[in-house]
């Protein structure tokens, strides 16, 4: 795997660490907590190589 | 407090629940293999790594299988699947490999040229990840590709592709399209590497002509052809009359433009001694204006707003009722390549290419594609290509 592909994924799992952050972080709105987890959906995909 | 530690975990729950449903379907689609059954005629089978290291253990490798002749001829190189969204191309290809045997010269065929972009998929669009062809034995069932390489397989995108070795500066999706990067490079993006090893093999084999075969929007110019550069003119055309005069259907010649680069039908031809050919056929489930994109849409060809556009006149091929069944698309494909033959035969009889037990047009539309598919489960093990 070349190394910009690597650091891509590197940058993916920031994303989701950040995402899942802000998920458990929100107290208040719903819409929030089902945005985060929707954006949630490609970053985990790609990063388990699933698409 | 509680209250929203609940909401989470529902939402959590459900959401997981999608994605895995989601996300098997995806996995089992790009690990779906396709059994190939190798005919009588297929005398050698390599990779697409022999001819460029760096491509081993990567999912852009994938099987050359070679039909060599009793006595020696030209050499003409196949390929389907550069577009993997553009199964006719596929499907004729699959009918030279597990029928045709040559009598004269050699054939060499690599039928999922882009392996990576037959296992990506363009949800977005909504297309079906398989599809099936009837056959006597029952059904064979293909997986639907993508016209990209899948981005696990190559990735991240550029924001501009710069084409090796013109510069040429194209669209940021063609850096994983299989007909922008030719003529490619060992040490490029991955599937600048598949092109070069497709190079490599016209300039080590020594091949004569080689065969880009696709299918295009009832909608585009350039469907219903042959695109051909200066020095393949004179063969193509020749072909598109016959196939015209003779098995009566509609066919023409597009040149290739020389200031568009990283095409098959032009760097081929640039960078190698072989003549280069690209072969297009109506695809109506590509043309944006249509209903859903079901595996119907992509076997017959019969869609309501086509038919109302083409009443208007906003066509380039004919189109009726009868749609535009995956019959007459592969039926095509396998006469324009037996006519390519006959006709660079005629013009170099030295280098003669002949080949037995490929059906033409006629035969392809009054037997059905899957007449010509052998049942896996009924042949001999050492015969099966998991592509």
């Amino acid at each position: 795997m070349p190394l910009i592909m690597i650091l891509y994924y590197v940058i993916s799992m920031y994303l989701i660490v950040l995402l899942l952050w802000n998920f458990f972080k929100e107290k208040k709105s719903v819409n929030d907590m089902v945005l985060y987890l929707l954006v949630l959906i490609p970053l985990i995909l790609r990063i388990l190589r699933v698409k | 407090m509680r209250r929203i530690i609940i909401i989470k975990i529902l939402l959590s729950a459900v959401i997981a629940a999608i994605m895995i449903d989601g996300g098997i379907e995806l996995y089992k689609h790009r690990h779906f293999q396709l059994p190939i059954v190798a005919g009588p005629g297929i005398t050698k089978v390599k990779k697409l790594s022999d001819y460029c290291e760096s491509l081993k253990g990567t999912m852009a490798d994938t099987y050359v299988f070679f039909l060599e002749g009793k006595e020696e001829g030209g050499k003409m190189m196949i390929m389907s699947n550069t577009h993997a969204n553009e199964p006719a191309a596929l499907l004729a290809v699959l009918i030279f490999l597990e029928n045709a045997t040559v009598e004269k010269g050699t054939l060499i065929i690599i039928p999922q040229f882009n392996q990576s972009a037959s296992r990506n998929t363009r949800p977005g669009d909504g297309y079906p990840l398989y599809f099936e062809i009837p056959t006597d034995w029952g059904s064979k069932k293909f997986r639907m590709g993508n016209r990209d390489a899948s981005w696990l397989d190559q990735w991240p995108d550029p924001d501009v592709y710069i084409h090796y070795p013109d510069r040429q500066l194209l669209s940021f999706i063609d850096t994983r399209n299989t007909n922008r990067t030719w003529p490619g490079r060992p040490n490029g993006p991955l599937m600048e590497r598949v092109t070069y090893a497709a190079m490599q093999i016209i300039r080590e084999e020594k091949v004569d002509v080689a065969v880009d075969v696709h299918g295009a929007e009832t909608m585009f110019p350039v469907t219903n052809c042959i695109v051909a550069p200066e020095k393949s003119m004179r063969i193509a055309t020749m072909t598109t009359l016959t196939v015209k005069a003779q098995e009566k259907f509609d066919n023409h010649v597009e040149p290739s433009p020389p200031g568009f680069r990283g095409l098959s039908h032009r760097e081929i031809g640039d960078f190698s001694d072989a003549m280069p050919f690209l072969l297009e056929a109506p695809i109506p489930f590509l043309d944006q204006p249509t209903g859903p994109k079901t595996v119907e849409l992509l076997l017959d060809g019969k869609d309501p707003f086509l038919l109302s556009l083409s009443k208007k006149g906003k066509l380039f091929v004919p189109y009726d009722e009868t749609g535009w069944p995956m019959d007459k698309r592969v039926g095509q494909h396998t006469s324009v390549i037996l006519e390519l033959m006959r006709q660079f035969t005629r013009k170099f009889p030295e280098k003669a290419l002949q080949v037995q037990n490929a059906p033409k047009y006629a035969e392809v539309v009054k037997n059905g594609v899957g007449y010509y598919y052998h049942d896996p489960d009924e042949s001999d093990k050492k015969s099966i290509y998991m592509n």
